[in-house]
């Protein structure tokens, strides 16, 4: 059996490089992946704890976080969409108006 | 039972007509304005006859109370009316005169503009003055007291283009305030020590009181700042200097405000809280010196004075005086007696003045007057009415109310031969200075240029009356000045063996039971001698017929006899003929030790020192202070998304930092 430690060292490590790829990325579309690496960094703590405590809530919790990801997913992506039709660009730098 | 008079009516009459003229005036034709004016107006002094009819068969003092007012705790105050002797003469006079005035203004008036403002004005000036005689409690009183400064502030100001006439209106107001601050802090005390304000209860509380004859108290402290206040209304040193500025208001204005009624509140409100004087010698004192100083200070200022306007204003605060030397030696209904002969020939020699100004196009210099007797021979005549009656030539009016003051002022138990030697002087200067006016203006050459209105500067609003050539006023200017005239002559005659003093002496005599036994002893023993007493009065008497005669002889010698004589004596007079043309440099003192500190210090201090630095310095350093902080922090702001994912990042990880530290603690 994996020792519960292992579980969370990944779990860290998969958190940090989405909080840097989502400080260092321009592009909204690897900002938006990063996003997901965090989501999954997390989800892999749940069900760690989950296995370990045996405790089924860990488990229905990382269901929850997927479905909001996938919700997040779709409208995220429309948007990216339209931002790049009006903008012909994906650098969040310079979507920097309101106005679209 | 007593009938229900309805007393408010009279003061309300004039209010409705003020409301309707102030309101809705400016769309009105001049004829319909002058309607409502005199309607409203002649309304309340047909109802103040009525009353007087009424009167006999009343039971006095009446109270009527309208409305509760103010009621706090044990205090209350309420609109209420209260009709006694004292204040149905009041009534009477000020209705009366009143009306007549407001006849008078309807001619003079007739070529000027805002002419609904002015009647506004004048209505609301005789609602406040009523609400100040029939008041039944210190507080209405007060109301009225208020409202005829504002009522005199507007109309000195009438002409509010002319910057004269607008200072003149503040300083007024202003000089009135000093006086008003008195009177409250009096009320103030009567307030705390007897609870009440209305006369009925107060002079009942203080009436088993004894008079401090020892020293001084409280009552004496009410006494001197009801006098305080008295003398700011009543223009008396030292408060006087704002009346004849108000010269500068419409002829008419000067005749009701400025020598018939309003004035002469501070001689009501002294009578009526005679109750407090007589209980406070050193009061009355007071009150009898400032009379009598006042008295003979404004009759020497009137002598050297050339605009016949300011002659008449400095002859009003002389007049004015003498009340004040009757009220002072406990004499009232002989003030009250010159309060109504004076408000007749006094108001007559202004409207007679303004008759004059009228009749040769705004002019008011005397040196340009003269030989105006054939050509306004009705102005003529009844202003010979008047200047015989305030110079105390019997059988005018003026000889028995003046001689009723000296003869009270030498025997009456607070009197002096002092307070009678000042009022005889005053009263040969006062007829001496009245016959100045009446030779220069009517006698002699005319001095005046004949087509010199035309040139007039428009700005000067009184030169508007230009028609060609010297002409009689209409005549509805001279119907009042005849009426006045005839009562300038009767009007005394009703002191004729004691009868006002009798009509007033219920209102009166309450304060006398409380005399000391000393003094009592004393007025028996003035009484007794009745022969003796009767000699010195005739003698008195003929001493101040002499000392008007002499008044007019003088005046006769001056300026009609030796016109050239005048310049001489001023000329060896050098100094003090100087200072008397210049009032005595009164308002310049009064400009360096009052206005300039206050002025100076609000510049320097409250403008430069409390406003600039302290208030506005406060309010830009604040702001300075919160753009100098923003600077810096703004930075944090800066609108990139991944520098705020940053700040996030920061944060958690702080927070992360700290749990691990309070972990491992």
């Amino acid at each position: 059996m994996v020792p519960l430690a292992y579980y969370l060292v990944l779990s860290g490590i998969l958190f940090a490089c989405g909080v840097t790829g989502f400080l260092i990325k321009r592009n909204i579309i690897s900002i938006f992946l990063s996003i997901e690496l965090m989501l999954n960094g997390v989800n892999l703590s749940f069900v760690a704890f989950a296995a370990q405590w045996k405790a089924f809530s860990g488990q229905v919790f990382v269901f929850f976080v997927m479905v909001v990801a996938a919700a997040e997913a779709a409208v995220g992506l429309a948007i990216i969409i339209s931002v790049y039709r009006t903008r012909e660009t994906l650098n969040v730098d310079r979507v920097n108006l309101l106005k679209l | 039972m007593t009938p229900n008079l309805h007393l408010w009516l009279i003061p309300a009459l004039p209010l409705i007509g003020g409301a309707i003229n102030g309101l809705w005036g400016r769309r009105f034709s001049r004829q319909a304005v002058s309607a409502v004016a005199l309607t409203f107006c002649g309304a309340a002094f047909a109802l103040a006859l009525w009353v007087a009819f009424q009167f006999p068969s009343l039971f006095t003092p009446y109270e009527e109370t309208l409305a509760s007012w103010i009621h706090a705790g044990s205090f209350r105050a309420d609109f209420a009316f209260y009709l006694d002797q004292l204040s149905l003469i009041m009534l009477l006079v000020v209705t009366g005169v009143g009306f007549l005035i407001h006849i008078y203004s309807v001619g003079y008036m007739a070529e000027e503009g805002g002419v609904y403002r002015f009647f506004s004005y004048l209505n609301l000036f005789m609602f406040f003055m009523l609400m100040l005689v029939l008041g039944s409690n210190y507080l209405v009183m007060f109301i009225g007291w208020e409202g005829v400064g504002l009522a005199s502030y507007l109309l000195i100001g009438f002409w509010f283009t002319k910057d004269s006439a607008a200072s003149a209106g503040k300083k007024a107001f202003i000089v009135n305030r000093v006086g008003d601050f008195g009177f409250l802090i009096a009320l103030f005390l009567l307030i705390k020590h007897f609870g009440s304000l209305n006369f009925h209860h107060l002079f009942s509380h203080i009436m088993p009181m004894s008079p401090e004859t020892q020293g001084t108290g409280l009552l004496t402290s009410i006494a001197l700042l009801l006098m305080v206040g008295a003398c700011g209304k009543s223009a008396q040193i030292p408060l006087y200097v704002w009346l004849p500025d108000a010269m500068e208001g419409p002829t008419p204005v000067s005749a009701l405000i400025h020598a018939a009624t309003m004035v002469t509140a501070g001689v009501y409100m002294v009578a009526r809280s005679h109750v407090i004087f007589d209980r406070a010698p050193a009061a009355l004192t007071v009150v009898a010196i400032i009379g009598t100083l006042t008295a003979l200070f404004a009759a020497t200022i009137g002598i050297a004075q050339t605009d016949i306007k300011k002659v008449l204003a400095y002859s009003t605060i002389s007049q004015l005086g003498y009340m004040f030397m009757a009220c002072g030696v406990a004499a009232y209904s002989a003030g009250i007696l010159h309060l109504m002969t004076h408000a007749f020939f006094k108001g007559l020699l202004f409207l007679a003045a303004g008759s004059v100004i009228h009749a040769i196009g705004g002019e008011q210099d005397m040196r340009k007057m003269g030989g105006l007797r054939t050509k306004i021979p009705w102005t003529f005549w009844t202003m010979t009415a008047a200047t015989l009656a305030i110079s105390g030539i019997p059988p005018f009016a003026g000889f028995f109310s003046k001689d009723e003051i000296l003869w009270q002022a030498y025997s009456s138990t607070h009197g002096s031969w002092v307070y009678w030697l000042i009022g005889i002087i005053t009263a040969l200067i006062t007829s001496f200075y009245m016959f100045r006016l009446w030779f220069l203006t009517f006698f002699g050459e005319y001095r005046g240029e004949l087509s010199g209105h035309e040139g007039h500067t428009p700005a000067v609003a009184q030169a508007s009356h230009g028609h060609s050539g010297i002409h009689e006023s209409p005549k509805v200017m001279l119907a009042p000045l005849v009426v006045l005239a005839v009562l300038s002559v009767i009007g005394g005659w009703i002191s004729y063996h004691n009868t006002f003093e009798n009509f007033l002496a219920p209102v009166f005599r309450s304060g006398v039971t409380a005399a000391t036994p000393f003094e009592a002893s004393q007025a028996t023993a003035s009484t007794q001698p009745h022969a003796e007493a009767d000699a010195t009065e005739s003698l008195l008497m003929g001493i101040s017929v002499v000392a008007g005669l002499t008044g007019f002889l003088l005046a006769w010698l001056l300026y009609h006899r030796r016109p050239e004589l005048p310049e001489k004596i001023a000329h060896a007079l050098d100094g003090f003929y100087e200072a008397v043309l210049n009032k005595y440099y009164v308002d310049e003192l009064y400009a360096i030790l009052f206005v300039k500190p206050v002025v100076n210090g609000s510049t320097k201090l409250l403008w430069h020192g409390i406003d600039q630095n302290v208030i506005d310095a406060t309010v830009d350093n604040s702001a300075e202070g919160a753009r100098e902080i923003s600077d810096i922090v703004r930075h944090m702001q800066s609108g990139n998304l991944r520098s705020y994912a940053g700040w996030v990042a920061a944060g958690a990880a702080a927070v992360i930092v700290y749990m691990v530290w309070i972990g491992i603690r």
